[in-house]
């Protein structure tokens, strides 16, 4: 008798390599489905159980998770477009044009980053106005909604410091009028101004500094904050649900209370 | 006075000063809520299949976008020719437009500081938290105090000659005004909708509209010398 591909998978799971990586193991009861994200290191970050009804599409829009789906293809696409990048100018726009033109898939891969970067700006702003609309900030989560703000700023400086690097004149200006801005700050802003790109000017320098910013010191800092905010939602009590929440079920009490007080 | 104790017993009518705790326990109602479970589902795999569904959806969305729109590319960077307009990436663009108006240190610093320090303090103020209709307690007072935040807010766009971000103010005092005047229990569901809504609720929207507005002002609405241009004008 042929095993269908559900038993070949369950053999896999069985199997000595598969257990010695997977630390859950075969099965597939409510413990081992329990074990499965509990085992894991990324996955142990979400809790084991969700509510149903935070599964409804209304409740959230999903946009925290495509907001996530927009970075991992951003990290997807940056390290291959890192491979044919030089950060020097102009040896910079000389390299964007090979993607357009010399590079296989190298006009998709472009494409790809730069539409996905204005698609994650844009989620973590309707994941925001979302959460906010919902009164998911409320206490306990106070704090992970601080940690949002901060994903929000770092969303918007890895997508400014990623707009200089084709370093054509669409990049050079959007640059050079925002960092302007910083040179407006009282007392230290031509400081911050300097320190920014390395110069009076955007200039190769500050084209280098915006680049180990871009794919070093920025993603490293989103993935961090990224992992606290994720792991916040689950010590925080899961996905927030005004029905489900203990001030709103002592509100629900009380006032069933109250009912059977004024029957008496 | 032979026994000195170092504590005295009594009734104090101060509850700062001796708190006291007195539980009521009726017939009807145990001391602990107990409600029903809710019903929940395993993580995996119910939750993390439809994550990645989610997930591949907006993959295949992207991957036809890219396949279809080229990213733009213009001419090597060239700090003797300047561009005009010269515009930011497009969620900067409220910024830009605001700086039209306002000189820098106000616009480029002290405006997107503050919208950063009022989102980061949003949970922390309990008004947040009860989240209770704006106009529906001690109604007289928190109307004038509207009145005079609102007066004061138009009046000092006006003198700045900021339209672009009047008019969304105007638009929103006017439902505040139409909101003031809902009670919850207005046959209509919108106006009863309008009654309910908290301050925080006003002004995140409000901080919204503008936005929005600002943004899509800076972005199709301004050519050369960020003079006021229509879409179809072209460049």
């Amino acid at each position: 008798m042929a095993k269908t591909f559900d038993q070949y998978f369950e053999d896999l799971r069985g199997t000595r390599v598969w257990r010695s990586i997977f630390r859950s193991g075969a099965g597939s009861s409510t413990l081992h489905r329990a074990l499965a994200i509990q085992q894991n290191v990324f996955l142990h970050l979400f809790s084991t159980k969700v509510r149903t009804r935070m599964l409804s599409f209304s409740g959230t829009w999903y946009l925290g998770t495509l907001t996530l789906g927009t970075f991992l293809i951003l990290v997807a696409t940056g390290i291959p477009l890192m491979l044919y990048y030089h950060p020097s100018a102009p040896q910079a726009y000389a390299d964007t044009k090979d993607l357009q033109f010399v590079v296989s898939s190298g006009l998709f891969l472009r494409n790809l980053h730069r539409w996905s970067a204005h698609a994650m700006v844009f989620l973590v702003f309707a994941h925001m106005f979302k959460v906010f609309y919902r009164g998911a900030y409320r206490t306990p989560r106070e704090f992970n909604w601080v940690i949002g703000v901060v994903l929000l700023l770092m969303t918007l400086l890895l997508s400014y410091t990623g707009y200089l690097l084709p370093w054509d004149q669409l990049a050079y200006w959007a640059i050079t009028v925002g960092s302007n801005i910083a040179s407006a700050v009282p007392v230290m802003g031509d400081k911050i101004h300097f320190l920014l790109l390395g110069g009076h000017a955007v200039n190769a320098n500050a084209l280098l500094r915006f680049y180990v910013l871009h794919c070093m010191i920025l993603p490293l800092t989103a993935m961090f904050f990224v992992a606290i905010h994720f792991w916040r939602i689950r010590k925080d009590g899961g996905l927030y649900s005004h029905a489900s929440e203990p001030a709103t079920l002592r509100a629900n009490a009380s006032a069933v209370a109250t009912t059977a007080k004024e029957a008496q | 006075m032979a026994d000195s104790k170092d504590f005295t017993a009594g009734i104090d009518s101060n509850a700062k000063k001796s708190p006291r705790r007195i539980v009521f326990i009726t017939r009807r109602t145990s001391a602990q809520v107990k409600t029903a479970d809710e019903e929940q589902v395993q993580s995996f795999p119910e939750v993390l299949f439809r994550a990645v569904v989610a997930i591949q959806v907006l993959a295949i969305a992207l991957v036809w976008i890219a396949l279809v729109f080229n990213a733009p590319l213009e001419g090597l960077a060239d700090p003797s020719h300047t561009p005009n307009p010269a515009k930011a990436p497009w969620y900067f663009l409220g910024l830009q437009e605001m700086l039209h108006y306002f000189p820098p240190v106000v616009a480029g610093v002290l405006a997107p500081g503050l919208v950063v320090m009022a989102l980061v303090v949003i949970p922390y103020f309990k008004v947040n938290i009860e989240a209770e209709g704006l106009f529906l307690k001690d109604r007289l007072r928190r109307l004038r105090v509207f009145y005079f935040v609102a007066i004061a807010l138009s009046l000092f766009l006006l003198f700045f000659k900021v339209y672009a971000a009047l008019v969304p103010t105007l638009i929103m005092a006017a439902v505040m005004l139409l909101a003031a005047q809902s009670s919850p229990q207005s046959p209509s569901a919108f106006r009863r909708y309008l009654a309910a809504r908290p301050l925080s609720y006003w002004v995140m929207t409000w901080f919204l509209f503008e936005l929005v507005v600002l943004t899509a002002i800076g972005t199709f609405f301004r050519g050369p010398g960020w003079s006021w241009v229509w879409p179809w004008q072209g460049s």
